[in-house]
């Protein structure tokens, strides 16, 4: 058994079992943040693919690479939009090497 | 093995089908024609292309074409019924050897004619004048490019067909079509290479205008945009992925209530090879005729008894509904 289940994202209305007001208050945020607006949903598609990557939740990266084929994005497109997420999170781990550096600069000679 | 998809209603068994009717009757809707304005005339399944989401099965082996007896019932009823508008589909319907006869006489009788024309079946044998035929006779073409890059079109449509496509784009072009302030009218069709729904009319179309001037120089009219629908090839397809059943969620769950008004079988009639009749193009590959009280075929037709008919539906019906709804005439509510 996987600790993910491909089915789990069709039944994600069902977290409302318990508290249903906070799952309502979620869901008609979570809406509304995908219309268009200053953003096209196209270009917010492609934002939650790559934040999708970024968090690495396979439910996520499932619905948004359907939201961004029905947005009209193309494979050049969305691998795009990963390769922006996996190198920001690549580059965020690197400046971190300067920490490292500090670290070892304080107390080297 | 059955081509109609069972519908199955999201989080419950699998036995439990959804019925198209009783989805619209939940929302207080009925289906019914309100006019006879266009006759869709298939004229059967050969086609030079063996695309993979075709709902119409159609191939270069396939033999089913419309004889010149039936081509004459059609015109016959064309001429005393007064239909404005003819939509000549197949198949490549210009394989069929009337084609060009039916064509000419449907213009002769004052009707609009529109071809749906894949582009490809110009560098046949024998077809290569298409685009000044089509000029010639003032004939509105529908031409599906499902995807402006060469990757995505070959996936669907089979490889080479999108460079030919761009070369027959061209050469329409060349004759007037789809050219700014001419009244050749050349429109493209957008269907999801895979299963999931097509985007916002609008938006791809944008795309498609952008990309095709500036990679090929290519002018066209308006992009089309239509859901892909669950049956046939494309039901086969659904299957073999493992798709089926997410794919007749997403349709069921995207079903819109405002595409009901403005379906394609309100004010169409099709009519097969044979010459029978049917509610839509969908129906005639599944067998489904029109209602069983009604007149049969296009040699008995009256579109008196046509007018007002009950719409004999099935499942797949959720692909003309879902979303911004699908048509032959692409999407069916625009912002």
């Amino acid at each position: 058994m996987s600790y993910y289940e491909e089915d789990d994202l069709q039944r994600f209305s069902q977290i409302a079992k318990h508290r249903p007001d906070l799952f309502e208050k979620f869901m008609a945020w979570y809406q509304a943040c995908q219309e268009d607006g200053a953003l096209s949903r196209r270009e917010k598609a492609l934002i939650g693919l790559a934040v999708a990557h970024a968090l690495q939740c396979p439910y996520c990266i499932d619905a948004f690479s359907q939201s961004c084929l029905e947005a009209g994005s193309n494979m050049d497109q969305m691998t795009e939009a990963i390769h922006m997420a996996s190198a920001i999170r690549g580059g965020a781990s690197l400046i971190h090497g300067l920490q490292s550096h500090n670290s070892v600069n304080k107390v080297s000679m | 093995m059955s081509t109609v998809l069972p519908v199955i209603q999201p989080g419950s068994p699998a036995s439990t089908v959804i019925d198209f009717d009783e989805k619209l009757t939940a929302y207080g809707l009925e289906l019914r024609a309100f006019a006879i304005d266009t006759l869709q005339i298939n004229v059967g399944k050969l086609c030079n292309q063996a695309c993979k989401h075709c709902h119409v099965d159609a191939g270069p082996s396939r033999t089913e074409s419309m004889a010149r007896e039936t081509v004459e019932q059609v015109l016959s009823a064309i001429r005393k019924f007064k239909i404005s508008t003819v939509d000549i589909t197949g198949g490549a319907p210009e394989l069929n050897p009337w084609f060009r006869y039916l064509v000419r006489r449907g213009r002769n009788l004052g009707c609009h004619v529109l071809v749906r024309h894949n582009l490809t079946v110009m560098f046949e044998p024998g077809q290569e004048d298409l685009p000044q035929f089509f000029s010639d006779h003032q004939v509105e073409l529908v031409s599906s490019l499902p995807y402006f890059l060469e990757q995505q079109t070959d996936a669907q449509r089979g490889r080479g067909v999108f460079e030919k496509s761009i070369e027959a784009l061209h050469r329409l072009n060349s004759v007037g079509y789809g050219l700014e302030n001419s009244e050749l009218i050349l429109n493209l069709v957008y269907n999801p290479v895979g299963a999931f729904l097509p985007p916002q009319q609008e938006t791809i179309e944008a795309d498609f205008k952008r990309e095709l001037t500036n990679r090929h120089g290519i002018s066209f009219n308006h992009l089309l945009t239509i859901t892909n629908m669950p049956i046939k090839r494309f039901l086969e397809y659904l299957r073999r992925s493992g798709n089926e059943e997410r794919y007749m969620r997403k349709l069921i769950d995207a079903f819109n209530p405002l595409t009901v008004g403005r379906l394609m079988c309100r004010d169409l009639v099709s009519v097969d090879w044979t010459g029978k009749l049917y509610d839509c193009d969908f129906n005639q590959m599944l067998d489904l005729g029109v209602s069983p009280e009604l007149p049969q075929t296009i040699a008995d037709f009256d579109p008196e008894k046509f007018g007002r008919r009950r719409i004999m539906t099935g499942s797949h019906c959720f692909g003309c509904t879902a979303g911004a709804g699908s048509s032959c005439g692409g999407a069916v509510t625009i912002k």
